[in-house]
C-alpha cells in the first residue's frame, strides 16, 4: 500500500519516531519504556476487547474472527500479541522505516501481520472497517485531535471498541513526562513530547465525545519506582492514562 | 522442517512433570523429554524414598488435581521437633518445638513416598490432553533460532519450541548446552537415606538433631514406619553404608535413641553427597531452568522438592499470564519475570540453610552453647515461632498462584 501519508500526522513528529525505529525491539534500547509498559497496556487491552466480545482469554486463540488496528503499530509491540491472540491485525504507521522492521520481526515470530504505511485518515477514506482499534500513545502527537479521533470512529464497526491511551498535563506530568523520562532517566530521547500536546482525561472524554464515540472505561498506568514497573490503576490518571470507548 | 511445541521441558522427575501439567492446564502443548525409560518411572516396588511436602506444595498438588488420590497415603506431620545432640549423649536440655496447632492452616507438611507421588504425575500427564511424554529420549543438542529454539535428540529427530525448560537435574544440560554456569561448593558431608520400620508409633512427630558430624531427620510415613535422612562426613558414611543390614542398623541407633522402640529396614539405602550447586543464571536466550537444575540445595530442612515446586508455580503463572496477554512466551522479558521472582528467594534459603548447618554440624563448644540458648530463644517466643512455623510450611514470601491453592 503506498498512501502517502498526509493530514493531521505532524511530519516532524514522524521524523522523529523514523530515527528510532531499528531500536523497537530491544527491551533495553531506547524503547525500554515502552518493553516496560507494555504487559500493564496489554493486560487493559486484553481485558477490555474480551469484556466487550464475551471472549474467554483462558482459551487459545480468543480473538478469532475480530478485525483490529493498531494504529502507530512501530516495530509490532501490541500488534504481535493480538496477532497471537487470533485477532486479524492490520499495523498501520505514519512512519515508513517502522514497516520493514515490524514485518521483518513478525515473519521470525511466524506471525501473519499486515502492517501498511498509511495514516488513520487515508483508511477511513478508503473504507476500511474493524472490530477493535488501538490507538495508544497517538493521540498527543497529532496536530488536530478531533479530526483524528473523528476518523477512528469512522474505522469502527457499529459496536467496534477503540482503545485510546495518552498523557495528562498537568505539573506532575511534564516532571514525570518531560524532566524524569526524557531528561533524567533518559528513556526517551529529548523532544520526543511536546507537553503542551498533552490531553487531560476531561479533555479526552470530550473530544472522544463530539468525535460520536462513547466513552466506556478508564484507567491510570502508575508507575511503581520500588517494583520498577507499571500497573492499573482505578483512580490516579494523574500522567499515563488510557480510556475504552465504543461506537453505539 | 522440524515438528513444533510450545513448550519442551527436558526432564521427566517431579518438578518436569508437575510443570508440564500445570502449563497444560493452562491450554500449552508441551512435550516432556525424559533420558529415563516409563518402566523406571512408573515403578510400584517401596524403594525407601519419600518427601516431605510443605503445606504450600500440598496446595499446589490440590489445585493440579493431584492431591486426591495421594492423600490417603500420605501422613500428615502434625508437629517438628528440632534438638541438639551428640551419639549416645541424648537430646541437650534446650529443644525446638513447633506444633502444627500454632498456626491456623492445619499440618505443616505431609510425607508422601516417592513411588506414589511418581506414579500419580505420571497418570496424570498419560490422561491430560496437550501433554507428549517421551521417555527414554536423550536431548543431544539446541539451537537458537529467530523466534524459537530447536532441540535434537539422540536418534536424530528434531523438535522446535518458543521454550525450552531444563529440569534435568544438578548436572543440567540444558544448563550447560545454554552456556550457563555453576557455582557452589561441597559440604564435606553424605546423605545416608533409608526407611524404617519400628514397635512404637512416631504420632506424626518428625525429629530433626543436630550431631556434630551432621544432621539426622526422622520423617514419619504411614503406620508404624519412618524415613530417615541422615548426614556424615564423607568417609563415615561411605563405611557406614558398606556395612550389611544389621551393621548399618547398629550405626544408626544409638544415634536417636530408643523412643521409637526396636527399628528394622523397610527398603533400600540410598548415598547421596551433599554440596550446594547453583546456576548462575536461572534464564538465558529461550532457556528456564527450574528445581535442581536451578539450585541443589543442602537438604537439610527438607526443602529441595519445595523450592523446585515453587519454582514451577511460579514459573507456570509468568508464562499463563504472558500467553493470556498474547506475548511471546520465550522473550527474554518474560523470562526475566521469573528470574527476579526466584533467583532472592532462592539465594536466600541456600544460604540459610547452609549457614545453619555449618552452625550446628560442630562440635565447638561455644557454637553449642550459642545454638542452644537460640532455640530456647524461639522455643520461649510464640510470636517466633509461629514464624518457623509458616517458613517450614512454606506459607510466606510472595506466594505464587498455585501454591494459595489456585490455577494460575
Amino acid at each position: 500500500m503506498q498512501t502517502q501519508p498526509t493530514s493531521t500526522v505532524d511530519p516532524s513528529e514522524v521524523a522523529k519516531f523514523e530515527a528510532m525505529a531499528a531500536e523497537w525491539w530491544d527491551p533495553n534500547g531506547k524503547f525500554k519504556p515502552l518493553h516496560m509498559l507494555n504487559p500493564c497496556r496489554l493486560d487493559y487491552i486484553t481485558r477490555q476487547i474480551a469484556m466487550e466480545f464475551d471472549r474467554d482469554l483462558g482459551t487459545p486463540a480468543p480473538f478469532t474472527g475480530l478485525r483490529l488496528l493498531d494504529i502507530g503499530c512501530g516495530g509490532g509491540l501490541l500488534s504481535e500479541p493480538m496477532a497471537r491472540l487470533g485477532a486479524t491485525v492490520v499495523g498501520a504507521d505514519a512512519a515508513e522505516r517502522n514497516i520493514p522492521v515490524a514485518r521483518l520481526h513478525a515473519e521470525q515470530s511466524g506471525l501473519d501481520i499486515d502492517y501498511r504505511h498509511i495514516t488513520a485518515e487515508a483508511l477511513a477514506e478508503a473504507g476500511e472497517t474493524f472490530d477493535v482499534v488501538l490507538n495508544m500513545e497517538v493521540v498527543e502527537h497529532v496536530s488536530d485531535p478531533l479530526a483524528y479521533l473523528t476518523a477512528c470512529r469512522q474505522l469502527l464497526k457499529p459496536g467496534g471498541l477503540m482503545i485510546c491511551s495518552t498523557i495528562n498535563r498537568n505539573a506532575k506530568s511534564w516532571l514525570m513526562a518531560i524532566v524524569g523520562a526524557e531528561q533524567i532517566m533518559r528513556w526517551l530521547p529529548k523532544g520526543t513530547h511536546d507537553w503542551n500536546k498533552f490531553i487531560t482525561p476531561e479533555e479526552l472524554y470530550a473530544l472522544i465525545r463530539s468525535a460520536g464515540l462513547d466513552p466506556v472505561d478508564r484507567k491510570g498506568f502508575v508507575f511503581n519506582p520500588l517494583g520498577w514497573s507499571w500497573s492499573l490503576s482505578d483512580r490516579d490518571l494523574s500522567v499515563n492514562y488510557v480510556t475504552a470507548s465504543v461506537r453505539r | 522442517m522440524a515438528q513444533s511445541t510450545d513448550v519442551i521441558i527436558a526432564g521427566g522427575g517431579l518438578n518436569g512433570s508437575t510443570l508440564a501439567l500445570a502449563l497444560a492446564r493452562a491450554g500449552f502443548k508441551v512435550t516432556v523429554v525424559d533420558a529415563l525409560p516409563a518402566e523406571r518411572r512408573a515403578e510400584d516396588a517401596f524403594d525407601g524414598r519419600s518427601y516431605a511436602l510443605a503445606l504450600a506444595s500440598v496446595r499446589m498438588l490440590t489445585a493440579l488435581g493431584l492431591w486426591d488420590g495421594l492423600a490417603e497415603k500420605a501422613q500428615p506431620i502434625l508437629q517438628i521437633k528440632a534438638s541438639d545432640g551428640r551419639p549416645g549423649e541424648g537430646p541437650a536440655p534446650w529443644f525446638l518445638q513447633f506444633d502444627h496447632a500454632e498456626i491456623e492452616e492445619g499440618p505443616m507438611g505431609q510425607m508422601i513416598e516417592d513411588r506414589h507421588l511418581r506414579r500419580a504425575l505420571l497418570n496424570a500427564m498419560a490422561v491430560t490432553p496437550g501433554i507428549s511424554h517421551l521417555a527414554g529420549q536423550d536431548i543431544v543438542a539446541q539451537n537458537r533460532e529467530s523466534g524459537g529454539i530447536t532441540v535434537t535428540f539422540a536418534n536424530g529427530d528434531d523438535l522446535r519450541a518458543a521454550l525450552l525448560i531444563g529440569a534435568d537435574g544438578r548436572s543440567s544440560g540444558t544448563a550447560r548446552r545454554a552456556g550457563i554456569g555453576r557455582t557452589g561448593w561441597d559440604y564435606g558431608q553424605t546423605a545416608l537415606v533409608c526407611a524404617i520400620e519400628h514397635d512404637l508409633p512416631h504420632q506424626g512427630i518428625a525429629h530433626q538433631f543436630f550431631m556434630p558430624s551432621g544432621p539426622l531427620a526422622i520423617l514419619p510415613l504411614p503406620g508404624n514406619r519412618s524415613s530417615i535422612v541422615w548426614a556424615e562426613r564423607h568417609e563415615t558414611a561411605r563405611t557406614i553404608n558398606a556395612l550389611d543390614d544389621e551393621g548399618y542398623l547398629a550405626a544408626l541407633r544409638p544415634r536417636f535413641g530408643d523412643f521409637l522402640g526396636e527399628i528394622r529396614l523397610a527398603g533400600d539405602r540410598f548415598l547421596y553427597p551433599l554440596g550446594l550447586s547453583l546456576a548462575q543464571a536461572f534464564v538465558a536466550d529461550r532457556v528456564a531452568l527450574v528445581g535442581d537444575a536451578a539450585h541443589g540445595i543442602h537438604p537439610i530442612a527438607g526443602q529441595g522438592l519445595n523450592l523446585g515446586l515453587r519454582d514451577v508455580a511460579s514459573l507456570a503463572e509468568v508464562l499463563t499470564h504472558a500467553q493470556r496477554r498474547g506475548e511471546d512466551i520465550g522473550a527474554a522479558e518474560v523470562l526475566a519475570r521469573y528470574q527476579q521472582w526466584r533467583r532472592f528467594d532462592t539465594a536466600t534459603l541456600a544460604l540459610a540453610t547452609d549457614g545453619f548447618n555449618r552452625i550446628f554440624s560442630s562440635d565447638n563448644p561455644i557454637l553449642r552453647l550459642g545454638r542452644d540458648l537460640g532455640m530456647g530463644v524461639v522455643n520461649a517466643l510464640p510470636g517466633l515461632r509461629r514464624r518457623f512455623i509458616r517458613e517450614a510450611a512454606g506459607l510466606t514470601g510472595d506466594l505464587p498462584r498455585l501454591m494459595q491453592g489456585r490455577l494460575p
